[in-house]
């Protein structure tokens, strides 16, 4: 199978409320597909991770979840404003979140960690003042 | 352990059941840390938290978590339990601490969560 667009969402910043719609509809796509539950956990895990961050931390942006036979691509992209310090924000336990985001939870510095280690493959493409895109790649 | 022993060993009250007193619970968890029940839970496992909001039921979701207690007698919020049980996840309260929680349990002999990947 050619990979194919399985589902793509606008996310607004700060939309708290609806921060995990996107991966709750992605984890129901995949488990109408068939996908093995160990894959499709390991997918929704680093979808939602992305889907907060984009919540927390951006201005705003999309997710785009590709299939094909070999594989599951996650991308999240993000309108700003960018990462300074990408080997910093990757320091486990670093975080920039306020007190309003660790009180619900996040911002524990683990986000960008778990889905390094849930993805096969996991790119971060970041410029100040323009934006972050994020790839993870989950292989079957 | 069966869930129908652990009620009476963390004094329960139900809020949302979805699963019978049957249930075998393999692995505890507690935290209050969304990221860290994403980096290390797994199926069979109970959650306890001090949290409340919907994002712990996101959590508990994405990771196919399906008992969470709220420790301290934490009532959650209407759209807490709404979600719970739209995506079919147990949810209890107990009156007791977190410490507490999770001293009764491993005395009786459940697991810790390990800290192994999901695959």
């Amino acid at each position: 199978m050619r990979e194919q667009v399985l589902l793509q969402s606008k996310i607004a910043q700060g939309d708290f409320s609806r921060g995990g719609e996107t991966s709750s509809n992605l984890k129901e796509a995949l488990r109408k597909l068939g996908i093995k539950l160990t894959i499709s956990r390991r997918v929704t895990i680093v979808t939602y991770e992305m889907e907060m961050n984009i919540i927390i931390h951006s201005l705003g942006g999309q997710i785009t979840v590709y299939i094909s036979s070999e594989q599951i691509r996650v991308v999240a992209e993000d309108l700003g404003p960018g990462i300074a310090d990408v080997e910093r924000a990757l320091q486990p336990g670093y975080s920039t979140a306020d007190d309003y985001v660790r009180a619900l939870g996040f911002g524990a510095g683990m986000g960008l960690n778990n889905i390094k280690h849930y993805s096969d493959h996991f790119t971060i493409e970041t410029e100040e003042g323009k934006g972050t895109t994020f790839t993870a790649i989950i292989n079957f | 352990m069966k869930l129908a022993d652990i009620i009476p060993l963390i004094e329960l009250e139900p809020v949302v059941v979805i699963d019978d007193p049957d249930y075998e619970i393999e692995t505890v968890c507690g935290c209050d840390l969304m990221s860290d029940v994403l980096a290390f839970s797994q199926e069979k496992t109970m959650l306890l938290t001090g949290l409340t909001n919907p994002h712990v039921i996101r959590t508990a979701e994405m990771t196919d978590l399906r008992f969470i207690i709220f420790v301290r007698g934490k009532r959650p919020p209407q759209e807490t339990i709404d979600l719970a049980k739209e995506k079919g996840i147990n949810l209890y309260l107990s009156p007791l601490s977190m410490f507490e929680c999770c001293g009764r349990l491993y005395k009786a002999g459940l697991d810790s969560e390990t800290m192994r990947s999901i695959d």
